[in-house]
């Protein structure tokens, strides 16, 4: 699972998907995430990273992290 | 060893951004946490009453009421308020209304005997509706309670009940008219234009049984056009002054009804009520110009009744509830289930109602549909609203849920939840108990063949 190359990620949290055009806004939670599948993280070492670096349980760590991916399929950033 | 400070989490969230197509209201540049609510926290309210809860502010109303009263007792001489029953019927809320100096209207036996059992005298009591059987009608009489006449076959009952009393009737007439606003309400009441209503005004006066002592109308509610109440309050005065003319009678009130909007949005509204909603003053404007313009002489001017009803309490009411779940629709959007859905919230149907995040929270806003706990496609509190992320365990504060939910709520598939009263001083005081299983059994009873089964 990687991020498109067409993606770009900015550090404010602007996203631009010049393949299609398309732009979005995320929040830091989500920018980091996406900087991590730019560097090819998988779901298991993205999981213990949010687990390493925020206050959060890893229940709700795992339902966000799996609906964050769902959105990014939808929304056409992740590579097929 | 060294321990790394953790940072705060957020639900992570990504959202497309249209170019082009603005948000109707605006770009939403944050949501402001409702923490408090008159000053006590909505986590220590919930978790002192449960989740959800009804919680109304007795200083909104106090200042809601004086502030409608005002608006109308400055343009106007003689003004009486009184309190419809069936928008919120709770007895705190109704004695706080009475308080201020508010009489009851009454569309009910039910609401009736609520009014006389919070001390209401029965001469301060009026009774209107299509809904009055003879047991009701005798009742009004012997307590001297203004008697508003909805149909003819009313009429004649009443006759015949006073008759038998040996007793005079108070009574008004309710008149429907064209106020150039649709839907036109004539379903109620004697119609203006055909000379309805004068047929009945001339059958009360010659049959000389009762004594017409008002004249009613209520023309819509949520009325946004301030400039029907002109074209009622004159249509009512040019009645009130015909019936001068030709009987010698005066009138002693006339009663407007309710009908003025509150601010929440309506459904599908372009503009959110906040914005658009007409104030006491533009309503009392339309009313008491007209009254005082129409030809009274000024010690003959009638008294002015009002019976607002939803204007006066919608903002006082809040529901406060928790987020069950959420999950992701089919298209991508996000869908969060609260603890309340249509069941106590029966004006989600017509208002596109405020929520707002009980705790902090992110400023990253998502599409959201909320829905309620209920386990039916129609339990749908909002089609559409922009939330942050919240998360299982959340609260949410509904605002403006003051009318109609208190009386219109449904008792179905869960209970109803308690009521809590906030005093003048800050002090929650619990108006309603939440229901158990053993209320609701109770009314119930099992044939003995039924009582034992095998499975
Ligand atoms: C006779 C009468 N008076 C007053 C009201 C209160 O109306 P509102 O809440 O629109 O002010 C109603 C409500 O339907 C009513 O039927």
């Amino acid at each position: 699972m990687k991020l498109k190359k067409s993606v770009a990620i900015s550090e404010n949290g602007f996203v631009f998907n010049a393949s299609r055009g398309d732009s979005f806004s995320t929040n830091p939670t989500g920018t980091q995430i996406l900087n991590w599948l730019r560097e090819g993280q998988t779901d298991t070492e993205m999981k213990a990273l949010l687990l390493e670096k925020y206050e959060i349980d890893e229940a709700t760590c795992e339902k966000d992290l799996y609906d964050f991916i769902k959105m990014l399929n939808q929304q056409n950033l992740i590579e097929a | 060893m060294e321990t790394l400070q953790k940072l705060k989490y957020e639900r992570p969230v990504i959202k497309q951004l249209n170019a082009g197509i603005t948000n109707k209201f605006g770009a939403q540049t944050g949501f402001i946490p409702h923490t408090h609510i008159d000053g006590l926290a909505v986590k220590d309210l919930t978790a002192r009453f449960g989740s959800p809860l009804f919680v109304i502010s007795e200083r909104t109303i106090r200042q809601t009421y004086q502030e409608a009263y005002n608006a109308f007792a400055n343009r106007y001489p003689n003004v009486q308020f009184a309190w419809s029953y069936k928008t919120n019927y709770m007895n705190a809320v109704c004695r706080v209304f009475h308080q201020e100096g508010s009489w009851a209207e009454v569309v009910s036996r039910f609401e009736y005997e609520k009014a006389l059992g919070n001390g209401v005298p029965g001469d301060k009591i009026l009774f209107n509706g299509p809904d009055k059987t003879a047991d009701d009608h005798r009742v009004a009489v012997l307590n001297n309670s203004p008697i508003h006449i909805d149909h003819f076959d009313e009429l004649y009952g009443l006759i015949e009940v006073s008759t038998k009393l040996g007793k005079r009737p108070k009574v008004a007439i309710r008149v429907n008219m064209d106020t150039g606003v649709l839907p036109m309400w004539d379903r109620f009441g004697f119609n203006y234009e055909n000379g309805q209503a004068w047929d009945a005004i001339t059958k009360i006066i010659q049959t000389d049984k009762m004594d017409l002592v008002g004249l009613h109308c209520h023309i819509g509610t949520f009325m946004l056009t301030t400039s029907a109440y002109a074209v009622a309050a004159s249509k009512m005065a040019d009645l009130a002054l015909n019936i001068k003319r030709q009987f010698g009678l005066d009138i002693q009130y006339l009663d407007m009804g309710g009908g003025f909007a509150s601010r929440n949005t309506l459904k599908g509204a372009y503009l959110s009520g906040t914005d658009i909603t007409p104030s006491f003053h533009e309503y009392a404007e339309q009313i008491c110009t007209t009254l005082i313009k129409a030809g009274f002489r000024s010690e003959e001017l009638p008294l002015l009744i009002l019976e607002t009803g939803r204007a006066l309490i919608d903002d006082a009411g809040y529901l406060l509830g928790t987020v069950l779940a959420n999950k992701r629709l089919s298209d991508g959007r996000r869908a969060t289930i609260m603890d309340f859905g249509v069941n106590l919230l029966f004006t989600s149907f017509w208002y596109e109602h405020a929520v707002s995040p009980a705790q902090d929270c992110s400023q990253y806003a998502e599409d959201a549909v909320l829905y309620g706990p209920l386990c039916m496609n129609i339990d749908v509190v909002r089609e559409n609203v922009k939330l942050p992320p919240l998360n299982k365990g959340d609260q949410m504060v509904v605002h403006r849920v003051g009318a109609y939910n208190m009386t219109q709520w449904m008792q179905f598939i869960a209970l109803r939840p308690n009521i809590v009263l906030i005093d003048q001083d800050g002090q929650p005081h619990l108006i309603r108990k939440h229901e158990t299983v053993a209320d609701l059994t109770q009314l119930e009873s099992t044939p003995t063949h039924l009582e034992s089964f095998d499975l």
